[in-house]
């Protein structure tokens, strides 16, 4: 087989068994997390689903590259993908999905897919698309300014570099050499607008005019965007400055619990992308290298399923915050 | 005279004008294939085709901008937010410009520009879904601002939304989508600056507009029963310009009022109601004005917690009867 002729991919990018391991762990885990959100919704449980399914690849093959606690994290709202891996867990997952008075990214008051943490340096995300590129900006500033190593990983969906805040985090971004690695995940639609009528041109030929490599990538190949972003994240740290990822990928699921998507897209047209659904590719490719087989992957995914029915079950129990509560936390003190 | 929704009735609107006068345009996000996030538009783009019903990128700025340019050659653009919320990101186009284009040109140039969305929350969706920015827009001379609450204000008053020469702020009460009502048939062309006195009464005056007209009007109901008190409730719909004989008049007969907004106290257009009363009708004062508001915090998710930062009927009949010195419930 060709495969076994050369190294295999990952030995080539320096990841051992063990990563690959974790890598298949929590793309399988966002999914089951995602999965079982849906069930809660249609229970009337969750008021609000806004979905990781597809992307998975694409977040965990960005993320990989972070150190957890010192580069930051500007995610938007799919990227539990990443949330998860760098240390949020299933639990402060479905306390947030369910408005839940222990929810660590905001008391129950933000919406679900927002996700925060000081201490993990993921930054609330903004319901507005595409604010957070001009702030990701800044704290790549900071780092720079203070003259550490930090790197910040910057998030958004394809329509999110269609507002000025995008350009202008971009040229900024150029401007200052700063370390900030910007990930476009482009999954074919804005709710129901196809990318044809809201991106124009290349979004990753758009990195040349200000000035710092743009990449495009097979967003569903998780080990072909670890490779990707692995360079833009040496690239930062070294002091060279911004790099644009565009990752390639589809959005399984509809735009949110909100949304009819058979309105505007083709039953076939999803199936077509299952084909390619990047848990099954990389479980494929895990497979191939004897990495994986039938017996282990029912076993991950029957430890997957035990532990999201345990966060969720806890969640579902875990009381709302108090009314007379609603007035805290406005200002800081001092 | 038929039941229709909120929804319906703003379609038809739009359809009367459109089908009046071709330059008549509608912009915005997911309004084609999709007719809207919250289908507002649905079907239009078969009837009309995508040059009159035009999808956008998310570039609020952006497109608010192109319209403008739109309208400043004659073209009728209705633009659709796809939330108020997301008008932030257009301020300086609408605020800047838009509000400004025909003074600045000295009367040469006119901005014949409609935009529209859902304004206020109520349905789940937090703070940055959920701003009320009746005061915001209404502050700015220029704009032209309403905010109707039946199925048959939001037709007529979008019909006279677009036959206006000037920038109009059309905040739609978007938790109502769905509720009916009776709309007339053909051109209701309703007048801006007009309030509308939605239950007469003779104890008390409940003022609001939006939503919270619907809320004064459970709370007269409760009055009714629980305290015999008669109230009048009167829906401004119309922010900018303002009906002030309407108010004082209705004062003048009462003696005590209660303002209501969704949207905080602070500098909201409950103050400015209350201001206008004392000016105008001091005299006719048996009890200060009272104003119930949304708590003072950004709108949070959990249903629990954003209950308790919008007005409740509970607050508006207590107000009522902290009015008629009557023991509050
Ligand atoms: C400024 C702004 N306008 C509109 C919206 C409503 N909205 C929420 S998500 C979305 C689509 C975003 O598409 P994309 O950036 O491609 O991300 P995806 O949801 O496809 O992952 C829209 C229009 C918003 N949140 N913010
Ligand atoms: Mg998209």
């Amino acid at each position: 087989m060709a495969i076994r002729e050369t190294s295999a991919r990952h030995e080539a990018l320096g990841l051992d068994e063990d990563d690959l391991r974790r890598m298949h762990y929590y793309m399988l885990l966002a999914r089951r997390v995602d999965e079982r959100s849906w069930i809660l919704n249609r229970q009337g449980k969750a008021a609000f689903v806004i979905s990781c399914q597809g992307q998975e690849g694409a977040q965990v093959g960005a993320a990989y590259n972070m150190r957890p606690g010192h580069d930051y994290l500007y995610p938007y709202y799919r990227d539990s993908g990443m949330t998860l891996l760098l240390g949020q867990t299933p639990r402060d997952q479905f306390l947030s999905l369910l408005g839940k008075r222990e929810d660590p990214n905001s008391g129950g008051r933000q919406m679900p897919g927002h996700y925060s943490s000081r201490e993990l340096n993921i930054v609330t995300a903004s319901a507005p698309v595409g604010v957070q590129f001009p702030q990701a900006a800044g704290t790549a500033l900071a780092f720079k300014m203070r003259g550490e190593d930090g790197v910040v990983l910057a998030c958004g969906g394809e329509a999110s570099t269609s507002g000025g805040d995008w350009h202008e985090a971009m040229n900024f971004a150029g401007i200052h050499d700063l370390p900030v690695v910007f990930l476009i995940e482009n999954n074919v639609y804005a709710i129901s607008t196809p990318t044809k009528l809201e991106v124009a041109g290349s979004i990753a030929k758009r990195a040349e005019g200000y000035g710092f490599p743009g990449h495009e990538v097979d967003g569903n190949d998780v080990l072909a965007v670890y490779e990707v972003a692995r360079e833009a994240f040496e690239r930062a740290r070294a002091g060279e400055g911004p790099t644009l990822i565009e990752a390639k990928t589809y959005r399984m699921t509809a735009h949110s619990s909100d949304d009819d998507d058979r309105r505007y897209r083709e039953r076939q047209e999803i199936e077509e992308w299952r084909q390619k659904d990047p848990i099954v590719r990389f479980e494929k490719y895990l497979m191939e290298h004897d990495l994986l087989d039938e017996e282990r992957k029912e076993e991950v995914d029957t430890e997957i399923k035990a532990e999201v029915a345990e966060a969720s079950e806890y969640a579902e129990n875990a009381p709302f915050a108090d009314p007379e509560d609603v007035l805290l936390g406005v200002y800081a003190e001092g | 005279m038929a039941e229709k929704t909120y929804r319906e009735a703003l379609r038809e609107g739009m359809v009367h004008e459109m089908d009046n006068d071709e330059s008549v345009v509608l912009m915005g996000e997911d309004i084609g294939v999709y007719g809207g996030t919250h289908l507002i538009t649905d079907g239009l783009i078969d009837e009309y085709g995508p040059k009159r019903v035009i999808d956008t990128p998310i570039s609020e700025g952006g497109f608010t901008g192109a319209a403008i340019g739109m309208a400043m050659m004659g073209m009728k653009p209705v633009v659709e937010m796809m939330t108020w919320n997301f008008s932030f990101l257009a301020s300086d186009q609408i605020i800047q410009n838009a509000a400004k284009v025909r003074y600045f040109s000295g009367g040469q140039v006119e901005v014949p520009l409609v935009i529209r969305g859902p304004n206020g929350g109520g349905v789940q969706l937090s703070a940055q879904h959920t701003h009320s920015l009746e005061n915001m827009y209404g502050h700015f001379p220029g704009l032209k601002v309403v905010s109707p609450v039946t199925p048959n204000d939001v037709k007529g008053m979008m019909i006279t939304a677009i036959r206006d020469p000037n920038p109009v702020i059309f905040l739609e009460a978007g938790a109502l989508y769905g509720t009916k009502g009776e709309v007339e048939e053909g051109d209701n062309a309703i007048e801006f600056g007009k309030a509308r006195v939605a239950r007469e009464g003779s104890d008390v005056t409940l003022i609001a507009y939006g939503r919270q007209v619907n809320l004064c009007l459970r709370a007269a109901d409760t009055l009714e029963e629980e305290d015999g008190v008669s109230a009048e409730v009167i829906d401004l719909r119309s922010i900018r310009p303002f009906d002030e004989d309407t108010i004082v008049e209705s004062v003048e007969k009462t003696h005590r009022a209660v303002t209501v907004q969704e949207q905080w106290r602070w500098f909201g257009v409950a103050s400015e109601v209350a201001a206008i009363i004392q000016e105008r009708a001091f005299d006719y004062l048996d009890a200060p004005v009272e104003r119930v508001s949304g708590a003072e915090v950004p709108a949070p998710y959990a249903r629990n917690l954003e209950l308790a930062a919008f007005p409740s009927e509970k607050q508006v009949t207590n107000a009522a009867r902290r009015a008629l010195y009557i023991e509050e419930k």
